[in-house]
């Protein structure tokens, strides 16, 4: 078993979150990226630029009918929500928001859930709703991998206490466990392929 | 079972959906972009209680009321006025001027849903004195929507959210003045509509639209893959006016099609683009490639490659054949 991608959701406190998850991560690391992070519909790409200065991955919206490539980490555009097609292209969508978000946490869970199965890792960060809980039950059912930040120690624990009382999460952990959990895993899933 | 299994059957019972839904009543979803459409199955499985796919087009085939039902689902007419207020603006500033010499102006604006977006243009062509010798045709394959468009009567609450959006977008009126508001209802000035066409049309199916001097299709194209879009990228091309504007929503970009050259980029980030005077090919659809002079001479080369390496792989298999110990 190999992982093939890695998505992530969070709201409230969400980017600080996202630093700290990724501030290690080396510029090729080997699995995309791709996050909800429930912006304002009018963020601009100043976000962008900024993530890019303190993380090493390239940080960059995705685009419609973009290929997922490594060394990257996708974030959802401010009101589209972001799906993942089976011939692992990006595709963006304006449909009504769900959980009062677009883009939401669970559209593209449960989409990249169906196309990568067990070789997926969805985590949930800090975030003042509940979006994502349904979600991460998916890529559960379909045999990937969940981890939820530590409600007791994340910024907003609504989101995380949501995703736990959905899902019968793998692992609950602090913000800065997380990367090396996460490290670990591919470590671990790398030796059992080869 | 295994999940791979699992996902298999599932986009096997997908596909088989949308040949049903397109034998039975025409309309083609084949070539959409599947994660959604499968989203809006799961949907109307759950609001219907059904548990397996194979069920929903068992249903579909004989009770057409649940196909119309499907078809809702399937057709997101989520729209707004003066949607990315940017754009609007842009329209305004940059592509209006250049208007003011027409004799008449022809627009066409494609998936207009429920006709916000329409109206949002009208509005901004009177203000610029440009209403009264334009034509506009609103064109959506959904009935619905249509319905709704040609009435023009939006819930009250929207209308004053879209009021900052017009504001944006460099409203120079009193937005309620286009109204008449009711209870919780608000009508459009049914002026607006004077020069206004609402009919039917479907892009993944139906033909060109001609003579346009600007077209305007926002937030449909990322509901198709890219085989479609191309298509209906070739069809706006052909309905377009050399000179004439394209005007996309802010996540879609004609750079990845093959009419990318039949266009310049006038505003990027607005995904407005002008109809260059380039020569256009259509493209073929690809089971049928086009045998160019260039692709004859390759192929002939690619031949003679290949013999040569086949009379190379004779002699070679001859020497091997007298290698002492072989027999
Ligand atoms: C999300 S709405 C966008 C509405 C509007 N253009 C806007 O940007 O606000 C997409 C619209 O495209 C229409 N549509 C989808 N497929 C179509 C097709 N094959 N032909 C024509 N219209 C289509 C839908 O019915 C819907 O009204």
């Amino acid at each position: 078993m190999k992982y093939e991608a890695i998505v992530i959701g969070t709201s409230a406190g969400g980017l600080d979150a996202v630093k700290t998850l990724c501030a290690h991560l080396p510029a090729d690391f080997s699995v995309p990226i791709a996050a909800v992070l429930h912006l304002h519909r009018n963020t601009k790409d100043d976000l962008i630029t900024l993530l890019n200065r303190e993380i090493r991955l390239t940080v960059k919206y995705a685009e419609d009918k973009e290929q997922i490539q490594k060394g990257c980490l996708f974030i959802a555009p401010p009101d589209y929500h972001l799906l993942i097609e089976d011939d692992r292209t990006f595709s963006l969508s304006v449909d009504e928001p769900v959980n009062y978000s677009r883009p939401s946490i669970d559209v593209l869970f449960e989409s990249a859930a169906d196309v990568f199965r067990e070789h997926i890792i969805g985590i949930i960060l800090t975030g003042a709703n509940k979006d994502g809980s349904l979600g991460l039950r998916r890529i559960k059912e379909r045999g990937g991998t969940t981890i939820v930040e530590n409600p007791r120690t994340a910024q907003y624990s609504e989101m995380p206490l949501a995703a736990i009382a959905e899902v019968e999460v793998d692992y609950i952990l602090d913000i800065n466990e997380i990367t090396n959990k996460v490290m670990e895993l591919l470590l671990r899933s790398k030796c059992k392929t080869s | 079972m295994d999940y791979y299994d699992d996902n298999d059957n599932e986009n096997l019972e997908v596909m088989l959906l949308l040949e049903a839904v397109n034998a039975k009543y025409g309309y083609d979803f084949r070539s959409y972009a599947r994660a959604s459409i499968k989203r809006r199955i799961r949907h109307r499985m759950s609001v219907s209680g059904i548990k397996k796919i194979t069920e929903v087009i068992e249903r579909l085939i004989y009770d057409k009321s649940f196909f119309t039902d499907l078809l809702g689902d399937f057709s997101i007419s989520t729209t707004e006025m003066f949607r990315d207020p940017g754009f609007f603006q842009a329209l305004r500033k940059t592509v209006f001027p250049v208007l003011q010499r027409l004799p008449f102006i022809k627009i066409w604006v494609a998936g207009c849903s429920t006709g916000e977006e329409v109206y949002s243009l009208a509005i901004l062509l009177r203000e610029e004195k440009l209403y009264e010798k334009s034509m506009i045709y609103a064109t959506d394959y959904c009935n619905k929507s249509l319905t709704t468009a040609k009435e023009g009567i939006y819930n009250i609450k929207s209308i004053k959210k879209y009021a900052a959006n017009y504001i944006q977008a460099g409203g120079i009126q009193s937005f309620s003045d286009y109204f008449k508001a009711e209870a919780d209802s608000a009508a459009i000035d049914p002026s607006l509509r004077q020069n206004m066409v609402f009919s039917i049309h479907n892009l993944a199916a139906d033909g060109v639209f001609g003579e346009m001097n600007i077209i305007l299709c926002r937030n449909v194209l990322i509901y198709f893959n890219r085989e479609l879009q191309n298509k209906v990228f070739g069809l706006f091309t052909q309905s377009l006016e050399e000179g004439g504007y394209l005007c996309l929503g802010s996540k879609e970009t004609i750079r990845l099609s093959t009419y990318s050259d039949n266009y310049d980029e006038m505003l990027r980030d607005e995904k407005i683009y002008r109809r260059n005077s380039a020569p256009v090919s259509y493209s073929k659809p690809s089971a049928h490639p086009v045998a160019t002079p260039e692709f004859v001479t390759k192929g002939g080369e690619l031949i003679r490659d290949v013999k040569a390496k086949m009379e190379e792989l004779d002699y070679l298999l001859n020497s091997v054949g007298s290698l002492p110990g072989q027999s």
